[in-house]
């Protein structure tokens, strides 16, 4: 179990910066963006290091992501809002 | 190569360094080379993080009256990723206000066009 | 990308339908037969082609220096996944005790740690107790980033866009007439529950994994919620700009004080007078517990400043 788990997650970790790379809307690049964080705090679970689980959890997952979805809003580029 | 199979937590952590380095050269648009550059910091902290794992052992929290050194995994690595991620978020949020002024001038966040306009405000 | 786009057009692999479903292009056209805003995505595409038009010109020069660029990019890349690929062939094996990254430093760390610091939560123990001054150095990385954005994004005579003004005064009074009942009711269940779990793990920092940090993310998250939720104008009746700047340059201060003490005792890790307790009480572990807090109370205010600059402009 653990051992497919320590397999799965980095490799899950590089199919999703490589959907990063290749998708076409800036708003599905940043929300693989912030899952990749997600699965990167699992693995720090895994790696015994529950002080970056909690702080990637909360940073990279939570803040950053709605920092890049702000950003978003302010340059135009997230489709069906009004001022696309 | 066995070593590969084994150390596949470097291994990841090198080929999403690469793929990170590449997002920050080749893609145009400047809210990916931000997040290609996360995905490089990321990397690293992997890396590190993976050096301190020992097999076996428990996260560093201590239990009962005396800490025997051989029942815990390394500290200190990760007190640098610790460092290493907020610093990493005030990059991240930095380099997206700057996003945001350029936007402002420009209209747009391409790499190349935000090039070109500020050689051809340059040439007036 | 150009390349890539084109490789891609060229043979339909799995691939292909793998970046299709990434961008939600598949299902869409599967899902919708017509597109029913054909004549809005003529326009945008004329729009795109009299900008792109005159830009293709001057492409010219651009394009070989362009080629040769991403060439090279490329090269370098593989050159150094590459590199780093036989290094981590040659590391010592994941998870073995006898690697050399485990020294006599670890040793020290987790066996006298107790004594030293009092933290139970031996990473806490470290950052805030033998590498305190890194840590202040990471709280100053933290504020000098707000100052940056505050500096780039605060709305002054400088920055004034009147399109993003009258989008702003437009989004005020949606604001203001517009409550939306099912997140301000949720809202109201869910922002204290998050405002305790944060000062919970700030305090326990030293006991459980967590500190400032983390603590002081969940705490500032809690805050943004409540701007979204209940709008800025409610949140600025007790938190403005300077609220924002007096807690967050005291809690600077404080904390630079009691590493200035430490200094002042020795300069050899916060070794001090304060009695270190009992270990696995709260109220143990001396300055470390003090320097927990002033940390997140400075992480909290900076990713509301964060959130309040990247929305509106102003604190």
């Amino acid at each position: 179990m653990r051992l497919t788990l320590e397999l799965i997650l980095p490799i899950l970790l590089i199919v999703c910066a490589l959907a990063v790379t290749f998708s076409k809307r800036l708003l599905v690049s940043v929300v693989i963006f912030t899952s990749f964080s997600l699965v990167m705090s699992v693995i720090w679970v895994l790696l015994e290091s529950p002080d970056l689980a909690i702080t990637e959890a909360a940073v990279g997952a939570g803040v950053s992501g709605l920092l890049l979805v702000y950003t978003l809003k302010k340059i135009h580029a997230l489709k069906g809002t009004s001022d696309e | 190569m066995e070593n590969l199979l084994i150390n596949h937590y470097e291994v990841a952590a090198v080929i999403l360094f690469g793929i990170g380095f590449l997002n920050l050269l080749l893609q145009n648009n400047l809210v990916k080379k931000v997040i290609g550059f996360g995905i490089m910091d990321n990397a690293v902290y992997l890396f590190l993080a993976s050096q301190g794992y020992i097999e076996g052992r428990l996260a560093p929290i201590l239990v009962g009256e005396t800490a025997r050194a051989a029942d815990y995994i390394n500290p200190i690595p990760a007190g640098l990723v610790l460092t290493g991620i907020v610093v990493s978020v005030s990059v991240t949020a930095f380099s997206l206000a700057l996003i945001q002024r350029l936007y402002q001038k420009y209209k747009t966040v391409n790499f190349d066009e935000i090039v070109l306009l500020a050689r051809q405000k340059g040439d007036e | 990308m150009n390349k890539m786009a084109r490789i891609k057009k060229e043979k339909k692999t799995s691939w292909q339908r793998f970046c299709a479903w990434v961008n939600g292009d598949a299902q869409e056209k599967s899902l919708l037969p017509a597109e029913p805003p054909k004549f809005k995505k003529k326009k945008a595409e004329k729009s795109k082609k009299q900008k792109v038009q005159p830009a293709k010109k001057e492409w010219m020069g651009l394009s070989r220096f362009d080629h040769i660029y991403r060439v090279c990019a490329v090269l370098i890349g593989v050159v150094i996944v590459t590199v780093l690929m036989i290094t981590v062939l040659k590391l010592p094996l994941f998870g073995s005790p006898s690697n050399p990254v485990v020294n006599e430093v670890v040793e020290r760390y987790v066996e006298d740690g107790l004594k030293e610091t009092g933290a139970v939560n031996m990473v806490a123990g470290m950052i805030l107790d033998y590498r305190a001054f890194d840590t202040f150095g990471e709280s100053s990385v933290l504020f000098l980033a707000v100052t940056c954005v505050t500096m780039l994004l605060m709305r002054d005579r400088n920055n004034i866009d009147k399109n993003e003004d009258l989008l702003t005064a437009r989004e005020h009074i949606v604001e203001e007439h517009e409550e939306d009942i099912i997140l301000t009711q949720i809202a109201k269940l869910v922002i204290p529950c998050v405002l305790v779990y944060g000062i919970y793990v700030v305090l326990n920092g030293h006991l459980s994994p967590g500190g400032g940090f983390s603590g002081g993310t969940i705490m500032g998250s809690a805050l943004i919620l409540f701007a979204v939720s209940f709008g800025m104008i409610r949140i600025n009746k007790f938190f403005n700009y300077g609220t924002f700047r007096k807690i967050t340059s005291s809690a600077l201060m404080v904390y630079a004080a009691s590493k200035a003490y430490s200094f002042f005792t020795g300069a050899n890790h916060l070794e001090s007078h304060i009695p270190l307790g009992t270990p696995g009480a709260i109220l143990s572990s001396g300055l470390i517990l003090i320097l927990d807090i002033c940390v997140g109370i400075v992480v909290a205010c900076t990713m509301y400043g964060f959130y309040a600059l990247f929305t509106k402009g102003e604190l």
